[in-house]
């Protein structure tokens, strides 16, 4: 979650300097600066990710070599998991907290035009990037362990695509519809990693032990 | 309100013990390798000592406890299960302490965002003189750098007379002060406290009842604090009086004076724990010497040890019969409130023995815990309380400034773990603090105002 608030304050710095430098009466440039500031933050907040990644990486190693038989109390895959949680938990609360505070007080949603489904749509982007946030994390662990670039790369994209889609709105099927696509392609992804398989999910579906 | 403002400064002394933060790790040394009970007491010495002397590597005192008993140890062996111990428990003080500081911040923040009275302004401290009203900018900058330079020097001046005080041991006197000041602050600001948000809440309440439930409180907080109570009963008094306490600071605090008071206590707080004449590490070190708990009431500690009484009852009668015991001592010390109202706020809790009466047999147990003072908590909770109140009603800034600040603990313990020593708790929570607060507020503010005016995500 630090981290992530880290990569937050680096990107929005950028866009604000950006910002102040620029024509604040443009719209297109400002949309364009906007843009900008969103992709850049996607790439700071992966790049911080695979920092994340390192230092964990760093604090295994210390913990194995201080423990006595070898192994360490925790696994890469938690840590992967954990890493992603608080990615996700901490992007889903700056997205939402200041809406769920407006929401409580009075108003009427979406009364100068825009779209009324405001708050429930907020929600819903909300709650995929918190997942999306958690496969990333373990799929992105996943391909700095075995090496895998293209892993690394895949998750990447994916996010770039996620919060493009979000450039659809208020045009919600451009945005939410893809996003829960790419959610549940991770998902899978991120559980055949894991060591499932389509066997575990049957067996556990079936109560069999 | 000004009129309670005069006093106490003695609340300012226990600043620094509650800025200080150390491990009440035990060794980890088998207490049943020896069956006589000189070594039984020893090593309950050792236990006390480590629990109260912070600045002792354990690994010192483990060995000496060992070679006292006679028992032939492979140190190196120790010194790794030590380790390896200190880190495997290290977690878990992280999130023992995590709770608390995240309860007193949630407290605080509650209050905040419902109760105005904590966000108006009315009046200054005494210990504030110059206003920040001024026109310019320049003059509102001098005026608080006044201010700080007013209130570091009290605080400064405070701690130094707790150090005198301690050194000639006149308990009886530290005693008085901090039950005092407790007493204040248990009944008066408890009562204030309610007042207000009964009034936010719109709430009738009578006076019989009032007095009930204060009465009632107040009596109770006392007793935990400074008697015997349960451990979690006591941690909540602890940390609604820290609360209390951040709530009179963040109101009667200036906006400016109020930031660079954080950051120079940080400062101050560094240089009393680490420098070799600072008066907190004088004040470790004279507990050390004289294997007394130090000022047990104004740090809150987040495990149980219980000592063992085995045979002698004159040996063991020096030590406190429960941690809790300890703690509440450390409670009460703490206050560093400064809040005026605590002019008698005892500091530090004289270790009497004869409050020390062990009755004998308890289990001797393997609880570790981390000791963190009230101050720090108080700091915490003051520096989120002003991200709150003055952050443009942004949660995010409030946010932002609560990671900064539980990661600054994190790696505070993660030192503490490393070097084994008391070590101030405020420096580097209250820098990652101020710096996001500052950053958040200024820049990811627009940034994240303007995305979801757009309903964009990153």
């Amino acid at each position: 979650a630090f981290f992530w608030l880290v990569s937050l304050l680096l990107s929005s710095l950028i866009w604000f300097i950006a910002v102040k430098a620029s024509d604040p009466r443009d719209e297109p440039l400002q949309r364009g600066l906007l843009i900008f500031g969103v992709v850049f933050s996607v790439l700071l907040q992966e790049v911080f990710r695979f920092l994340y990644y390192n230092l964990l990486r760093k604090a295994i190693e210390g913990l194995v070599a201080l423990s006595e038989d070898g192994c360490s109390p925790i696994s890469i895959q938690q840590m992967a998991y954990v890493a992603g949680v608080g990615f996700g938990l901490m992007s889903g609360a700056f997205s939402m907290i200041n809406l769920l505070a407006d929401a409580l007080g009075p108003g009427t949603v979406g009364i100068h035009g825009d779209s009324q489904l405001y708050f429930l749509t907020s929600a819903f982007m909300t709650m995929v990037l918190i997942f999306l946030h958690t496969f990333w994390g373990i799929l992105f662990f996943h391909g700095c362990e075995h090496r895998r670039w293209w892993e690394i790369a895949a998750v990447v994209v994916m996010h770039l695509a996620v919060s493009g889609s979000t450039f659809c709105n208020p045009l919600y099927v451009g945005s939410l519809v893809p996003s829960y696509l790419l959610m549940a392609i991770a998902a899978v992804w991120a559980y055949l990693l894991s060591g499932g398989s389509a066997q575990n999910v049957w067996r556990f579906l079936l109560c069999k032990s | 309100m000004i009129t309670f403002m005069n006093n106490s400064d003695s609340e300012e002394e226990p600043c620094n013990e509650r800025t200080s933060l150390m491990s009440a790790e035990s060794p980890p040394v088998p207490s049943y390798q020896d069956g006589l009970q000189a070594s039984e007491a020893r090593e309950a010495q050792a236990h006390r000592k480590r629990r109260t002397a912070s600045s002792r590597s354990p690994n010192n005192t483990a060995d000496g406890d060992l070679s006292d008993l006679g028992v032939p140890v492979r140190e190196s062996a120790l010194e790794n299960e030590e380790e390896e111990l200190t880190l495997k428990y290290g977690a878990k003080h992280v999130i023992m302490l995590f709770v608390p500081v995240t309860l007193c911040m949630i407290v605080v923040v509650a209050t905040i965002k419902s109760v105005r009275f904590y966000t108006e302004k009315n009046g200054q401290l005494i210990y504030t003189p110059f206003s920040e009203d001024t026109p310019s900018v320049g003059q509102r900058l001098l005026n608080s750098v006044l201010n700080t330079i007013i209130m570091i020097s009290v605080i400064v001046v405070m701690t130094v007379f707790l150090v005198l005080l301690y050194k000639y041991r006149c308990y009886k006197f530290i005693h008085g002060w901090l039950i005092l000041s407790s007493l204040m602050l248990l009944f008066l600001f408890t009562y204030i406290y309610l007042g207000e948000v009964l009034k936010t809440y719109n709430v009738a309440m009578d006076y019989p009842t009032l007095f009930l439930v204060i009465w009632n409180f107040g009596a109770v907080g006392m007793i935990c604090i400074h008697w015997k109570g349960p451990l979690q009963l006591q941690q909540a008094y602890l940390i609604m009086i820290s609360a209390l306490m951040a709530l009179v600071f963040i109101k009667y605090l200036p906006e400016w004076s109020a930031w660079v008071i954080l950051g120079a206590i940080s400062i101050y707080d560094l240089m009393a724990v680490l420098c070799p004449k600072g008066p907190l590490r004088m004040l470790v070190e004279t507990a050390q010497e004289r294997n007394e708990p130090i000022f047990p009431a104004l740090i809150y500690s987040s495990a149980m040890i219980w000592t063992v009484g085995m045979a002698k009852p004159d040996t063991t009668a020096r030590r406190p019969s429960h941690q809790t015991w300890d703690a509440a001592e450390d409670g009460r010390e703490n206050h560093r409130s400064p809040s005026h109202a605590d002019s008698q706020i005892s500091e530090t809790r004289s270790p009497v023995p004869t409050h020390l009466i062990a009755s004998v047999e308890e289990e001797e147990s393997k609880g570790r815990g981390v000791k963190l003072g009230l101050g720090d908590f108080i700091f915490y909770s003051v520096l989120v309380g002003k991200a709150a109140a003055t952050a443009s009603g942004d949660w995010n800034t409030t946010l932002a400034c609560f990671v900064a600040i539980l990661i600054g603990l994190c790696l505070t313990l993660l030192l503490l773990a490393v070097f084994k020593k008391a070590l101030p708790a405020l420096p580097i929570s209250i820098t990652f603090g101020l710096v996001f607060y500052f950053s958040t507020d200024n820049l990811v503010r627009p940034f994240m105002d303007t995305l979801a005016s757009h309903q964009l995500y990153i």
